[in-house]
């Protein structure tokens, strides 16, 4: 067992980890924060998106002992300072970005990187960027235009809700 | 996935002595290496993590006209620095993988591994790139051997891909619809002296180069050269439940075209 | 009334807050103090006798527990089977023993061998590598026809052979259809698979069993549709645990589509072994281990013949279909091909005469059970194929002849043994080709042409029975349960209401489009509702979530519970405003006396019923909460046309979809925000079906596609925006919100509509040949049907 320490959603927090131990579940299991999720095992469904130094990385494809001194960011951490739902959260609830919900808080901060390197993306430019995360529920429609509209865009011209 | 120690040197000597031990094995983004740890393919008992190790990050062109990337570098590191030098090697490192793979994959770490259907062993045999390793340089026509199978040894770490800039130069990845890793991608690079096709994902042997549509755009650098060519052949080529090697064999036919008409 | 939360507003959902904050509560969020880790090991070939299991070296190992095997479950039920079929010949299907784990052989790769409980997942899996299993390999049986050959080998060595059973339907009918299409003027023949799915939710199923000694108590905390199905399955027919010693509790639950209907192994061992251990015990599945235990879908081999006369009207329709039913029978398997697909099979035509034969078979492959729509997309996409291909050869337009027959009076007694309650196919058609924009359709062909793609413009019809499903009607197929739902109201002193509702909400929405509904009936805002489910301890019972049935099941029953306590707290409220109670009037929240200014307000009457100071004590008890179980008196038929337009590369196969457009008919519609969601998803997955996805073994029963690495999920890019319209409405006639269902119409009206524009793109290609490709229409599928 090796000694990690990070901030994550601004707090210090340090835990005894093997070097086996997958950040995922070093937030879900030794933090309890079990807002990343786990949807697969190949590194393709980006239920477990967290930010690490600013970056969206796959907490399940990362050991917590590389994050070793890390600024670390999880879907608990993303609502405004008051506790309210941020802009992109509040667009999802908005326009129904969500059903399950299990996808969801990898797919806000991919959305939440996305938008941080391209405040006003194409749809075009959206699609391509999810690739990394993938919905069952929604087929994608209200994901895309909830991203639209969190980035300022109108999105009433786009097809039926 | 079986426990193991995990190091993260800060330098190159750190690392190489850490690999030094028996069953060490390195660790670069991990984005490969560890979806194999979980399916507890690899047993290594100690993982020298690379990515502390500042030396080996970062993209430069070199005093003679070449593109330098360190082994360690992200994909998304090179698909944002190499664009304004080389935007046909920017262009496939940001597609490969999705960006949040971008941001822990290195070039380093996939030109170790070989996937026969990654997409940076196109550029580098496509470009004659020269990896180079804390113990020499390598071309890259001698250090592709096969899936999964490269020229360096054990404790050998890719510190720095260097890469002749093309005139032009483009990848297209026909993408495998589950994985998104390329069922055919093709790299095509032209130089004063000669035009390089490198095919990956395609061939039971790993990447390799096309050598009738090398000489046929060498003469003429356009689509149609490509046109009077058969395919290459298929019989040795992958074949899955994706595609058959037939399929593949005219796949790199059709890439190969859409790289010389959009080579920039 | 507050007109942004009752029926017919696009309320946003509640639920959204804790998912969308990182604190919704799975299942793999539960975690019991002094758990312990299960790993399955499972079969990694595909048939086999087990000759030995030696667990000695294993269970000496750091932290193992205990290693249960076969033989621990000697004398435990096995998995049981909720639906029995009987066969064109009066026989009950047969029905092999599904043990909790393998004995005597393993059927299916994945097949549970050995259960090794450890204080680490890491160690139960190091200690798994450490059992020596000797397993004679047998060979496998794989290919459906090839399984009910004449001495092919035989999957459950003490059933008679490997043919669950072979069903006919109507069997009366059989020789009126072969005459018709003997005479028919023209027949079109189609023979096509209906590809293997997994269903793939995206959080994978996890199972946490615990019990405790000091009230002999039960718990089960389990990802599922139905948690109360699971406490009777696995109580009575497993366990034998009395349901009130067994308490199952399915929290938010990260998607179904159906694989998450039926009792697993895995849900029966956990509760199992937390009984004997006295601690809990955990199970969360990995996504390679989901594609080897979660039920898959479809996996139809089917050969349909369409007859028609000389003016194009349908004459009679003839299927034969054969049905996987995987290793084991599945809790809902027999069903789906039987009466959810043979009693489809009408479509939207009044075709007069249809036969339809199934034989269902066992193979050596993961079961196969219900994934959404389940037997309605395979009875459309075989019907729509058909069709399409009818005005192919007989130089129609694949609209009109839909149109000529469709079924244009309602109710409408199809010869597969349903009664449509009402529909207007023609006006779901009016609707789509305007949403659709046909009309612009050629010019974007010819803007496709100029870009070198082939460009193709597919339609379909469906329709599809769900409100599932009249008890007495489902006894009389075969069913093992009812499929009522019940619901209880409970009003609260000050007003408030807790609904406890049997529909599992995992997705849908419930949380907010149930309040709704009652806010509706009561004239109050939504908010004041809440909604309860997920846990048989504070639910009287349920069927649970499927077949597209929350709403005009579960609703329904909500609906009727409020009734009994607007009746009652009527009466409170004439005795309050001394009038009779058929005067009393409840609007907006107040109960008022019929044409005076004498009112009570809402709070009032509820505060009354728990203080009943003031109270009719002696006519009525105190108290406010009423039950309500609702049966339905019939199947509902949500009913639609879709249209998608897709691009085919012709270099390489490649196929993308630029449009599509649903048009359907759902009856009411409560939150058209969730309607049109729940249709988005349902299309990506039919055009995940029809393009992507695609469940394979080899000959061996090795499955190929055994992650995301292979098995193909619709991505963000592989799709387009979608339009969506639900505004033609006909009411159901038999439930009291005129519901119909909206669930699974996505994924059945989907998966034609591509297939049927692939093969328009390439005959506008001038690949004329090309008469049909099954799915997925890979690229490399697609391109190998281009070359002659």
């Amino acid at each position: 067992m090796t000694k990690v320490s990070m901030t994550v959603n601004g707090k210090s927090v340090s835990g005894e980890v093997e070097g086996r131990t997958l950040l995922v579940n070093f937030l879900r299991n030794d933090l309890r924060l079990t807002g990343t999720h786990v949807g697969c095992d190949t590194s393709q469904c980006g239920a477990c998106v967290v930010h690490v130094n600013g970056e969206a990385v796959k907490a399940c494809t990362m050991f917590a002992a590389e994050a070793d001194g890390a600024e670390v960011s999880t879907i608990e951490g993303a609502a405004n300072p008051d506790g309210s739902l941020n802009a992109i959260q509040q667009a999802f609830q908005d326009h129904h970005g969500l059903q399950c919900g299990f996808c969801t808080p990898g797919m806000v901060m991919s959305a939440a990187a996305l938008l941080k390197e391209n405040p006003k993306p194409s749809e075009h430019e959206i699609r391509s960027y999810l690739q990394g995360n993938i919905c069952r529920c929604t087929g994608y429609h209200n994901i895309i235009k909830a991203i639209m509209a969190a980035s300022g865009q109108d999105v009433e011209q786009i097809a039926a809700e | 996935m079986y426990n193991f120690d995990l190091v993260r040197p800060t330098s190159i000597d750190e690392a190489v002595k850490a690999l030094g031990e028996e069953d060490a094995q390195p660790l670069a983004g991990g984005q490969t290496l560890i979806p194999t740890l979980k399916q507890r393919l690899a047993m290594p008992t100690k993982l020298v993590s690379l990515t502390g190790i500042a030396d080996i990050k970062g993209v430069c062109k070199t005093d003679d006209g070449q593109l330098a990337i360190g082994g360690g570098t992200t994909h998304g590191t090179v698909a944002k620095e190499a664009m304004a030098d080389f935007p046909g090697l920017a262009n496939l490192a940001a597609n490969v993988g999705d960006p949040a793979v971008r941001n822990r994959g290195t070039i380093g770490g996939s030109l170790a591994n070989n996937d026969p259907s990654a997409c940076y062993p196109a550029a580098a045999l496509g470009t004659g790139a020269t990896i180079k390793t804390n113990k020499r340089e390598i071309a890259a026509d001698d250090y592709f051997q096969g899936m999964f199978a490269t020229a360096l040894e054990e404790a050998e770490i890719i510190t720095e891909v260097r890469f002749p800039i093309p005139e032009k130069s483009n990848y297209q990845k026909f993408e495998q619809q589950a994985s998104r890793f390329a069922l055919v991608g093709v790299f095509v690079a032209k130089y004063a002296d000669g035009v390089r096709v490198a095919v990956t994902g395609a061939s039971n042997e790993g990447v390799f180069r096309w050598s009738e549509a090398e000489s046929a755009l060498s003469s003429n650098f356009s689509a149609e050269a490509i046109d009077s060519l058969s395919a290459p052949d298929g019989s040795n080529m992958i074949s899955d439940l994706h595609g058959s090697g037939d399929y593949r064999a005219h796949i790199v036919k059709v890439m190969t075209k859409r790289a010389v008409a959009a080579a920039s | 009334m507050p007109k942004d939360t009752g029926i017919g507003a696009s309320t946003k959902r509640r639920e959204d807050v804790r998912f969308l904050t990182g604190v919704g509560n799975y299942t793999d969020d539960v975690n019991i103090y002094g758990q312990a880790y299960v790993h399955f090991l499972r079969s990694d070939v595909a048939h086999g006798r087990i000759k030995n299991i030696d667990t000695s070296a294993a269970s000496g190992m750091p932290g193992v527990v205990r290693i249960f095997t076969g033989a621990d479950f000697e004398g435990v039920g096995g998995i049981p089977c909720g639906w029995q079929i009987t066969d064109r010949h009066g026989n009950p299907m047969q029905e092999p023993a599904h043990p909790v784990l393998a004995q005597g052989k393993v059927r299916h790769v994945g097949d549970p061998i050995a259960a090794i409980v450890a204080e680490t997942l890491e160690e139960a899996r190091d200690a798994a590598e450490a059992i020596e299993l000797d397993i004679e390999e047998l060979p496998a049986v794989v290919d459906m026809k090839a399984a009910v050959a004449d001495g092919a080998t035989k999957v459950h060595d003490d059933l008679e052979n490997n043919l669950c059973y072979d069903w006919g339907f109507v069997e009366e009918n059989r020789e009126a259809v072969d005459k018709a299409i003997k005479e028919a003027a023209h027949v079109t023949t189609l023979e096509l698979v209906n590809n293997r799915l997994v269903a793939n939710p995206m959080e994978p199923r996890v199972a946490v069993g615990d019990y405790n000694r000091a009230d002999d108590m039960s718990t089960l905390y389990t990802t599922s549709q139905n948690p109360h199905v699971i406490r009777l399955l696995m109580g009575a027919f497993v366990l034998g645990i009395p349901e009130h010693k067994l308490r199952v509790v399915a929290p938010d639950v990260g998607g179904g589509f159906g694989t998450k209907i039926f009792h697993y192994a895995e849900e029966a061992f956990c509760t199992f072994a937390a009984r004997q251990l006295k601690r809990a015990v955990k199970w969360t599945s990995s996504r390679s281990e989901a594609f080897m235990s979660d039920a898959h879908g479809r996996d139809h081999v089917t050969k349909i013949e369409l007859a028609l006369d000389k003016d194009n009207n349908f004459t009679a329709i003839r299927t034969e279909t054969y049905a996987n039913m995987g290793a084991y029978l599945s809790t809902f398997a027999p069903s789906v091909p039987t009466w959810l697909h043979g009693t489809l099979m009408a479509g939207n035509y009044k075709t007069p005469l249809i036969y339809v034969n199934v034989k269902a078979v066992f193979t050596n492959t993961v079961p196969v059970d219900a994934y959404r729509g389940a037997g309605r997309p395979e009875a459309t996409f075989q019907l729509e194929r058909v069709v399409d291909k009818a005005a192919r050869e007989l130089g129609v337009d694949p609209v009109a002849l839909r149109r000529q027959n469709f079924i244009t009076e309602f109710p409408y007694s199809t010869p597969v043994a349903v009664e449509y309650d009402t529909g207007d196919y023609d006006a779901t058609m009016d609707k789509l080709q305007e949403i659709a924009d046909f009309a612009g359709f050629e010019a974007r062909r010819k803007e496709s042409e100029k870009r070198g793609k082939l460009r193709g413009l597919g339609i379909n019809c469906y329709i599809e029975a769900c409100g599932i499903a009249p008890s007495n009607l489902v006894g009389q197929l075969g069913a093992r349960a009812g499929l009522y739902e019940s619901a209880t109201v409970r009003v609260n002193a000050t007003g408030g209401i807790t609904v406890m509702t049997g529909s599992h909400s995992h997705g849908q929405g419930h949380e907010t489009s149930f309040p709704q509904v009652v806010a509706e009936m009561l004239g109050i805002d939504a908010s004041m509702v809440e909604i309860v489910h997920g846990d048989t301890a504070n639910t009287p019972m349920g069927m649970g979530t499927y077949g597209s049935r929350s709403i005009a099941v579960g609703g329904s029953a909500m609906v009727r519970a409020t009734e009994k306590i607007i009746n009652k707290a009527k009466k409170i409220a004439s005795h309050l405003l001394e009038a009779s109670e058929a005067d009393i009037e409840l609007k907006d929240g107040q109960f008022t006396v019929a044409g005076t200014d004498k009112s009570v307000a809402w709070g009032d009457v509820t505060l009354a019923a728990y203080v009943p100071h003031n109270y009719p004590l002696e006519d009525i008890e105190p108290g406010l909460e009423e039950t309500a179980f609702y049966d339905p008196a019939n199947f509902t038929y949500p009913s639609g046309a879709y249209a998608c337009e897709v691009e085919v590369d012709p270099e390489t196969g490649k196929v993308t979809v630029e449009r599509f457009a649903a048009a359907d008919d759902f009856g009411n519609i409560i939150n058209p925000m969730i309607v049109s969601g729940q249709v988005h998803g349902g299309i990506a997955q039919g055009v995940g079906q029809a393009l992507l996805e695609n469940c394979a073994y080899d000959e061996n029963g090795q499955l190929l596609s055994a992650s995301y690495m292979d098995y193909a999920m619709p991505r963000a890019d592989d799709v387009p925006f979608y339009q969506v319209d639900h505004s033609c409405q006909t009411p159901c006639t038999h439930n009291p919100l005129g519901v119909k269902g909206c669930g699974e119409a996505g994924a059945i009206g989907s998966p034609p509509a591509v297939i049927n524009a692939v093969i328009d793109a390439l005959h506008s290609g001038g690949h004329t040949h090309v008469e049909h490709i099954n799915m997925p229409a890979t690229p490399a599928r697609v391109w190998a049907a281009m070359q002659k």
